[in-house]
Formats: structure tokens, C-alpha cells, sequence
């Protein structure tokens, strides 16, 4: 491969590909940006731009009518998704840990049965799990979608640490210890900076799962003590009963955009890869 | 620096398999001692052991008088290079070398910084100290691994086949290293490697290994002139020793190149012996008759035969001359090289040839060589029937004496030094 030395025709190749793709994928984005900046009078402007930049759709939904749907429903969609990303996460190093350095019997099975899990599509699930969620009083509760979200979360967070754990060079480990650590401290300051930026990138990928879930979120809530936010768009109204709520939901749409935004710029630094090339030979 | 003791140690894994059976050794204290043997034959398991990074099943292990058995690795003082060096990829070179200072605590910044620098400076690794392992190349991670191994005061140093993934020129310049910084230091070193040329060149004892039984425990003049068995004489010396297989009948041993006389040394040992033997001869005991003075001839052995293939290498000539083996001995010789992680492809005899000589393939050649260098083996055994036991203590005192002069003059040049 000759990557290293790029011609100047490759360059200029590279450069029209990447904006290409940059507008393909930024342009919806820049569409909602817009339309949420349009007052309800705006919206029918046939322009991309609003004539007049107004915040009256993210007053409306924080401290507006619009509000009591939504603010609770972003407290819920973050607890909740917060949640199920720390359990998803913490029982998926635990998992991927212990089927990648580990040899015991059913290993295959435990991956295998991870994959499967996830092969359930969510519609086939939801009903059945209304009626038990109803009958158990989990139902509009944040457990009841926290459970849920782990088993959207958890095998991808397991088939995602043990491809990295493989790759770890756990000799690491013992040439810690032979250079005089303890088992504790050769996990602390060899392992863990080593395997950190795989359960980052497992945590967000985690979190975004949770987070993008609307038919869980529809199904098995019924009030704004448990609905989160992708649920809750679907219950805007305009200002009246003849608007359209479009100028609100595409501002509720940004909002809920942000946090995935700014944790991706976080844990930018963590999710490098190749850091562990180096450790050895190759 | 340390003696390390190693008495009956014998290692199972989980199969019950002993990778290591019943293997003693003695290390004195600054000796350099290289476990050699095929792949598989269990030296980095022994050298795992030692360390303490791989249980000991049955045995006793101690360093500097002290049982070691059950010590946790940190607590045996020992510095290890792994074969794929295991640098820490997240830290710096200076971070690397000074991880085992740091985790010991007792030292201030400034004394690290000073003993990092010094290692990194032996080890010509200086202007690379703030750069990370992924960006350097094979040669450069392998001495910031011995950096790491050297810079503490550990009380010995293990190498696991610390060359084998270099290449052979920048392999030929580590292998001169690692033996000048063990002289210079003087600590005592374990050092395991596949390769006959290390083992024979960097040791002050090897100790060969085969299928986790040790063969022979010598220096490597011992196992190159009075090795133990047929295994050990195979495995030292490149190109390997010659396996003919010879009748001794009326006191003459009968080969497929015609007669051999049996020396004297050899009379006794023959007594008991079965009648179809191994005659071992290394390549570089033959010489070209044609360029010998008659009055040298008298006194040699000649073979004839004809040669299939010859090898120029400038300072010498390959030649090949091919032979049809006993049905009885070629199964023999076929685990021998089986065990020596060979292909038996054919038999044949390879002689090491002064580049003077004329003979080309196709030729028909004598081969002389003194009756002397004849080992023979017993087939069924592989023991060398011809060993010297005398001789053998002669070479093990004489080069104890030059370790110990070697190691003197070490250390007055250490103290004229410092
Ligand atoms: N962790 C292990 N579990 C089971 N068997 C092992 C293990 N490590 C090594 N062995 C076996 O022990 C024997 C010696 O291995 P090793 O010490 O690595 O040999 P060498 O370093 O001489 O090539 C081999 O037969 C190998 O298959
Ligand atoms: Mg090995």
C-alpha cells in the first residue's frame, strides 16, 4: 500500500469524495437546524433559510406549552440511557474479559447467544413484554425500559470489547509483573489505559442505541414519569389545533442531537485507535 | 547478582504432559548460561518458571540460596525480555525503561532520570527517549526492552529468544551486545534460544533440552567435542554432524564408503557394544586427500565416494555425497531427525572442503579425515560410545578458569571505571 505518498491527483480525488459525503450527511442536519430556527408562521416559507431567525420553538418546548412534554422526557431519556450504558457496559467488560482471556467450557455458546438476542426484532418482543410489564407493575416505569435497552445494548457491547479485548497483548501483564507490580497495579497502569478506549467507544455506541429507541420508549409507557424523548415527539401538537408541530420537533430534534454531540467530542481523545500497536513485535 | 539452583524440577500443564522433566541446573553466580533446544522442547517453560510467571509442579527453585518456589514474580528480583518484547505501547521510551524504577518507589525522580539515561545511553537509545514504541523499528524495541531489564539492579537477567524476530545482519550485531553488556555487568543471565550459533557463541554453559529432558549441561567446547548422545551431537554444530551407519566386524567398521579403523580410544567401549553402529563425523573434520602432503596421509582415515553436489561459500566447499542407509539404522536416524526438527529428505554426508580443492559433481573423491573424530553411537541408546570423560573435565576446568578470568577483568575494569 502506498498511502503514505498520495499524488496530487489522489488528493484532489480524496478531497471531492469527502465533501460529497460530508454534504450527503449534513445536509438533513442543516435542514432541521434551519426549520427549527422558522416561527410556525415561517415554516411555509418555501425557503431553506428562515426569513427572520426566531427561538420561539425552543421556548416552546422548554418553557412553553410544549414544555411538560418534553422537559421530563429528556430527564428520562438521559437517566434512563445513562443507565443502561454504565449496566451495559460494566457487565459487557465483565463478558468480553472473561471470554477473551478466559478458556471455558460454552464460551462460543455465550457469544453466539449474545448475537441472537439482538436477531429478535424489537416489534415481536414489545407486545408480550407489555403484558408482563402491566402484570408486574414495571410498566411506565424507568426499570421498565432500563431492562429492555440492556438486551438492545449488551450484545453488541459484548461482540464489540471482546473483538478489542482480543487484541490486548496480556503478556503486558506478566512482563508488569516481572518489572516488580502487583497484579493490581499491572491491571491499573497496563490494562486499563490499554482497554479504556475500547469501553469508551463500546459506552457510546451503548449509549446511542438507548437513546435512538422510539418503539420500547411508545409501548411500554404511558406518562411522562418514564417516556423519553423520541416518544414524546411523537405527542407534539402545534400552537393550534391547525398548525403543524414541525418547527417544534425539528428544535426538540437538535436538543436531543447535543448530548450525543458533546460526548462524542469528550471521549474523542479516548477513542484512538491502534493504540496498542507498538506493544510487540509487529 | 544471584546463583540460581534449579533441582528436579519438572513441570505439568493442565494435560499432564511434563513440558520440563526432572531438569537440574546450577548457575553460578555472572554466569551466562543459554537453555537450547527444538521448538517445543520446553525452555521457555523452564525459563517461565524461573521468573515465577508459570507454577513449579515438583522441584525446588533458588535464587541466592533462598527457596523461590512459591515467590510472586516481583518478589524474585529478576529481569526478563520477553521474545515479542512486550513494551508498554502507551508509554514513552524513557517511560518504559523507567517503569520498574517507578514501581519500586525508594527512588527520587532525579535518580531515575539519571539511571534511565544511563541505560538508554548503553544501549545508544538515547535520542529516541520521548518517542512511543509503535514508531520504533524491530531492532529499537528490542533494546528498549533490555533497557527495561537493566536498569534496575536485578539480580539476573532471562532473555526468551530475544533475537529471533530480527533480522540475521542486525541478529549477528544484538547477539555481540548482549554478550559485551553481560561481561560488563557481569550478572548472572539465563538466556533461551532455538539456534545452535547463539547457544555456542554467547554461553559460558549451555544446557540442551529435549522433549523437557535435559541432555547434556556443558560449555560449548564439551558439547561440540564430547557430546553426551546422538541428540546433542546433532544438534550442535552447523552444518551438523555426519551419521554414517558402520559394522564393526574383525575390528574394522564397515560404512557404506568403505572401512574406518577403530582407534585405540575406541577398543574398550566396542567390547559391549552391538555390532551395527553410528559413526558420527562433523563436516569440517574431512579434508580433500588430494591436497594432503603423503607424510599427513599416513596418519588419516580416507573414505572414497562420489559427490553429488558441491556448494562454493568462499571460504569453503560444500560437498554432498549421498549413501544408502541400513533398513535397521535409517529408522533410527529418521527420529533422530525427526527430534532435531529435521526433514529427512535423504542420506548423505556433507563435508566442509578447503576452497582450494579441484573436486566438482560428478567427481570422484577421497575424503581423509584423523580416526579420531569418529564418535560412534550406540543406535538403539544414542549414547557416545566414544566419549571422553577425561577430556571432558579438562575442557569444563579449563573454561570455568577463562569465565572467571574473563569475569575478573570485568570487574577490575568496573572499579578502574567508577
Ligand atoms: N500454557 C500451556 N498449556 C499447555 N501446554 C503448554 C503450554 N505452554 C507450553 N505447553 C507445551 O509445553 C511444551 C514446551 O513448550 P515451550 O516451553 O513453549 O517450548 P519451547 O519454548 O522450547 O519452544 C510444548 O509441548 C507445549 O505444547
Ligand atoms: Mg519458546
Amino acid at each position: 500500500m502506498d498511502t503514505g505518498k498520495l499524488t496530487t491527483g489522489r488528493k484532489i480525488l480524496w478531497a471531492v469524495v469527502s465533501v460529497l459525503v460530508a454534504v450527503y450527511a449534513l445536509f438533513p442536519v442543516v435542514w432541521i437546524i434551519s426549520l427549527s430556527l422558522k416561527s410556525p408562521s415561517d415554516v411555509g416559507n418555501q425557503q431553506f433559510w428562515p426569513t427572520a431567525v426566531s427561538w420561539e420553538n425552543y421556548e416552546l418546548i422548554f418553557t412553553g406549552q410544549a414544555s411538560e412534554l418534553f422537559v421530563p422526557a429528556l430527564i428520562n431519556s438521559i437517566g434512563i440511557c445513562l443507565i443502561a450504558t454504565a449496566i451495559a457496559v460494566v457487565l459487557a467488560t465483565l463478558t468480553a474479559y472473561a471470554v477473551s482471556r478466559l478458556d471455558f467450557p460454552g464460551k462460543k455458546f455465550i457469544l453466539t447467544m449474545a448475537l441472537g438476542v439482538s436477531i429478535f426484532p424489537v416489534i415481536s418482543i414489545v407486545t408480550p413484554l407489555f403484558n408482563l410489564w402491566s402484570r408486574i407493575g414495571l410498566y411506565d416505569t424507568w426499570l421498565g425500559l432500563i431492562i429492555p435497552y440492556l438486551s438492545l445494548t449488551l450484545p453488541i457491547s459484548i461482540w464489540t470489547l471482546a473483538a478489542f479485548f482480543r487484541q490486548i497483548p496480556w503478556e503486558l501483564e506478566q512482563a508488569a509483573q516481572v518489572d516488580g507490580a502487583t497484579s493490581w497495579q499491572a491491571f491499573r497502569k497496563v490494562i486499563v489505559p490499554l482497554a479504556s478506549p475500547g469501553v469508551f467507544t463500546t459506552a457510546i455506541i451503548a449509549f446511542f442505541i438507548a437513546w435512538n429507541d422510539f418503539l420500547y420508549g411508545i409501548s411500554l409507557t404511558s406518562t411522562s414519569a418514564a417516556r423519553p424523548v423520541p416518544a414524546a415527539l411523537s405527542f407534539f401538537t402545534g400552537a393550534s389545533q391547525f398548525e403543524e408541530p414541525a418547527g417544534a420537533i425539528a428544535a426538540a430534534a437538535i436538543v436531543v442531537t447535543i448530548p450525543v454531540v458533546v460526548l462524542v467530542l469528550l471521549f474523542q481523545r479516548q477513542i484512538v485507535a491502534g493504540l496498542t500497536s507498538g506493544a510487540v513485535k509487529g | 547478582m544471584a546463583e540460581i539452583n534449579l533441582s528436579r524440577i519438572v513441570k505439568k500443564y493442565g494435560d499432564g504432559f511434563p513440558a520440563v522433566n526432572d531438569v537440574s541446573l546450577r548457575i553460578a553466580d555472572g554466569e551466562f548460561v543459554i537453555l537450547v533446544g527444538p521448538s517445543g522442547s520446553g525452555k521457555s517453560t523452564l525459563l517461565r518458571m524461573i521468573v515465577g510467571l508459570e507454577d513449579i509442579t515438583d522441584g525446588e527453585l533458588t535464587i541466592d540460596g533462598e527457596r523461590a518456589n512459591e515467590k510472586a514474580p516481583r518478589d524474585r528480583g529478576l529481569a526478563m525480555v520477553f521474545q515479542n518484547y512486550a513494551l508498554y505501547p502507551h508509554m514513552t521510551v524513557f517511560e518504559n525503561i523507567a517503569f520498574p524504577l517507578r514501581l519500586a518507589k525508594d527512588l527520587g525522580e532525579e535518580e531515575i532520570r539519571r539511571k534511565v539515561e544511563q541505560a538508554a545511553s548503553m544501549l545508544e537509545l538515547g535520542e529516541h527517549l520521548e518517542r512511543k514504541p509503535a514508531n520504533l523499528s524491530g531492532g529499537q524495541r528490542q533494546r528498549v526492552a533490555m533497557g527495561r531489564a537493566i536498569v534496575r539492579d536485578a539480580k539476573a537477567f532471562l532473555f526468551d529468544e530475544p533475537l529471533s524476530n530480527l533480522d540475521a545482519k542486525l541478529r549477528g550485531q544484538m547477539r555481540t551486545e548482549i554478550a559485551r553488556m553481560q561481561r560488563r555487568l557481569g550478572t548472572t543471565t539465563v538466556y533461551v534460544t532455538h539456534d545452535q550459533t547463539e547457544a555456542m557463541t554467547l554461553g559460558d554453559k549451555v544446557a540442551v533440552l529435549k522433549r523437557g529432558e535435559l541432555q547434556q549441561y556443558a560449555s560449548p567446547q564439551e558439547l561440540y567435542d564430547e557430546p553426551i548422545n546422538l541428540f546433542v551431537a546433532g544438534f550442535i554444530g552447523s552444518p551438523p554432524m555426519n551419521f554414517i551407519p558402520v559394522r564393526n566386524q574383525d575390528g574394522v567398521l564397515h560404512s557404506p564408503f568403505g572401512p574406518i579403523p577403530v582407534t585405540a580410544r575406541d577398543e574398550a567401549a566396542l567390547a559391549e557394544a552391538p555390532e551395527l553402529l553410528i559413526a558420527g563425523i562433523r563436516p569440517e573434520a574431512f579434508e580433500d586427500a588430494a591436497l594432503l602432503d603423503d607424510a599427513t596421509r599416513q596418519d588419516r582415515a580416507v573414505i572414497s565416494a562420489t559427490v553429488d553436489v558441491t556448494e562454493w561459500l568462499g571460504n569453503e566447499v560444500y560437498a554432498y555425497l549421498p549413501f544408502e542407509a541400513d533398513a535397521e539404522v535409517s529408522q533410527a536416524l529418521a527420529e533422530l531427525d525427526r527430534d532435531l526438527d529435521g526433514e529427512s529428505l535423504r542420506t548423505q554426508v556433507v563435508a566442509a572442503l578447503d576452497s582450494r580443492t579441484r573436486i566438482g559433481a560428478g567427481d570422484a573423491v577421497d575424503l581423509a579425515f584423523v580416526p579420531e573424530s569418529v564418535k560412534l553411537f550406540d543406535p538403539r541408546t544414542g549414547r557416545n560410545l566414544s566419549r571422553d570423560d577425561e577430556n571432558a573435565a579438562r575442557i569444563a576446568e579449563r573454561s570455568e578458569a577463562a569465565r572467571q578470568q574473563a569475569l575478573e577483568r570485568a570487574r577490575e575494569q568496573h572499579s578502574g571505571a567508577a
